[in-house]
């Protein structure tokens, strides 16, 4: 296996792109990462893509970027592992490279989620779960999460307002990320009065339905000086696999998955949770901080609420999370959220993160979830 | 739901049918065809008697496509009195105080609003035991 590194890194703002469809994101995202390397060679294009069936109409959507984007006819795939497709796509790229199989390989997530009305999205999110024993009895994820996070409060005595902290720290750092959706500070007060959505989760819990793509180009380590900007390593890469209905856990509250692909990718790199300066985490809902925390060993299991209390995780804690807004605050275009946190560790530890630079970085993990936990891909990257 | 999909669910939505496995005894819900634990093929038609205690709980206030009229409706797991977690809706919860480790049993009502295929898809939802929501006496 050969060693991979990132050498160009690009991405569209999040936001509601109602003049913009999939196809104008995906190619602005590639362009960028293709002019921020410097290098023209790409042997292969793999798109990060959720929902493009559902909400746009649209499969074979790699050949329609790569057709978009002037790639033809390079080999173009999709990739897909519900929320967790951005990071899956990065594994894609790296496996082709490291393999041997390609030596330049752009790896580009997009979501268009803004053409379809609500209820409409959180069906097709629903597609993540189990069809037969959760989506087709009207259990949404916003209830999945629900479920576990007041079973989360019932055994370690927690209050909704404990999980304040997670949502503040993620509007902070997206006030200081231009490209962030949701980019205003907010209060304690702000959480407590914001609107239910599924009880005890409300808006301010919640990764906003936004539009996206986020883009990489990855080539072998020995090659990449010939880049116009710093490579950064990858040095683990790992995916892990777990029941897809939650209830067929035997612990509903130990994200195995998350904890498997976070060892497997620690192991990779030689690192301990410890050795990591900053952590883009899934906050798809602040549940999925506390649990993801714990599972990947950043906290003991019931601690990652004190965790945030204490202000650790910020940015000038011990273990930052969501440096540059996270799903919370950036926005959750859900198949592009993957690469949105690649690019976001690659500029950190590129040290081009602006004010919301975390000093001295130079070791970074990206942890992408799909489904209910039921898949994650873990990436650490090292400059 | 497309007719066949609901026709092969009926057993596990109707009678809460799931597998067993002979070589561990463990028992799923939903039916599996491999015993995640020992790894065993083979497994058994298993019907669970549809009691069960609460896990825990959701109100949806927004809801999916296909569940607007139902709304606001409530969501949970349960766990089996033979062991599984199992997800589902709760029936006759309103003005209930829900708590974690209620009893409850199955019920077989209407799952969601009619689709475009017009027919009424049912199955098991789960409601506190009667005795359990009454004052006592």
């Amino acid at each position: 296996m050969r060693d991979v590194s990132v050498i160009g890194v690009g991405q569209t703002p999040v936001g509601e792109h109602w003049d913009r469809s999939l196809r104008d994101l995906a190619v602005e995202a590639i362009a960028e990462a293709r002019r921020d390397a410097g290098v023209d060679r790409v042997d292969a294009l793999y798109v990060g893509n959720m929902l493009s069936g559902e909400l746009a109409g649209q499969e074979n959507v790699a050949t329609l970027v790569a057709d978009a984007a002037g790639l033809l006819p390079k080999e173009a795939l999709k990739i897909e592992a519900a929320c967790a497709s951005g990071g899956a796509v990065l594994r894609a790229a790296y496996l082709a490279v490291a393999c041997g199989a390609h030596d330049y390989v752009l790896a580009v997530g997009v979501e268009k989620m803004t053409d379809v009305l609500t209820d409409g999205v959180t069906a097709a999110l629903a597609l993540a779960a189990d069809a037969d024993y959760e989506a087709a009895h009207g259990i949404t994820f916003a209830a999945l999460n629900a479920i576990l996070m007041r079973r989360y409060m019932h055994e370690h005595r927690a209050s909704h307002e404990d999980f304040a902290p997670f949502s503040i720290n993620a509007h902070r750092n997206a006030a200081l990320n231009p490209r962030a959706m949701y980019r205003q500070p907010i209060t304690v007060e702000d959480f407590i009065r914001s609107p239910i959505v599924a009880d005890p989760i409300n808006i301010l819990d919640s990764a906003g339905i936004s539009d996206g793509a986020a883009a990489l180009l990855v080539c072998p380590a020995s090659e990449a000086r010939r880049a116009r900007r710093p490579p950064v390593r990858i040095t683990g890469s790992a995916c892990a696999t777990d029941t897809l209905g939650l209830a067929e856990r035997t612990d509903p509250l130990v994200w195995q998955a998350v904890a498997d692909s976070a060892r497997l990718a620690c192991g990779q790199a030689k690192l301990k949770p410890k050795d990591i300066d900053l952590f883009e985490l899934h906050d798809a809902f602040t549940i999925v901080s506390v649990l993801s925390l714990e599972a990947c060993g950043f906290a003991d299991r019931g601690s990652a609420l004190k965790l945030a209390a204490e202000g650790r995780i910020a940015l000038e804690g011990d273990i930052p999370i969501c440096t540059l807004g996270g799903l919370k605050g950036r926005g959750h275009p859900v198949g592009a959220s993957g690469t949105y946190q690649l690019v976001e560790t690659a500029l950190q530890l590129r040290g081009e993160a602006g004010p919301a630079q975390v000093k001295g970085a130079s070791i970074g993990m990206a942890q992408s979830v799909g489904g209910s936990g039921s898949v994650a891909v873990t990436h650490i990257l090292q400059v | 739901m497309e007719l066949p999909r609901y026709h092969r669910l009926r057993g596990p939505y109707y009678r809460l049918e799931g597998r067993a496995c002979p070589g561990c005894s463990r028992r799923f819900f939903p039916p599996r065809s491999v015993c995640p634990s020992c790894k065993s093929g083979g497994l058994r038609p298993f019907a669970f008697c549809g009691r069960a205690t609460l896990y825990s709980w959701s109100h949806v206030l927004q809801p999916a496509r296909g569940f607007a009229s139902m709304a606001p409706y409530t969501v949970g797991m349960v766990r089996l009195e033979e062991g599984p977690l199992v997800s589902a809706q709760l029936a006759d919860a309103d003005g209930v105080e829900l708590a974690v480790g209620m009893p409850l049993e199955m019920v077989t009502r209407k799952i969601r609003d009619a689709d475009e295929h017009g027919y009424i898809v049912y199955g098991y939802k789960f409601r506190p035991l009667l005795m359990a929501t009454r004052p006592r006496p």
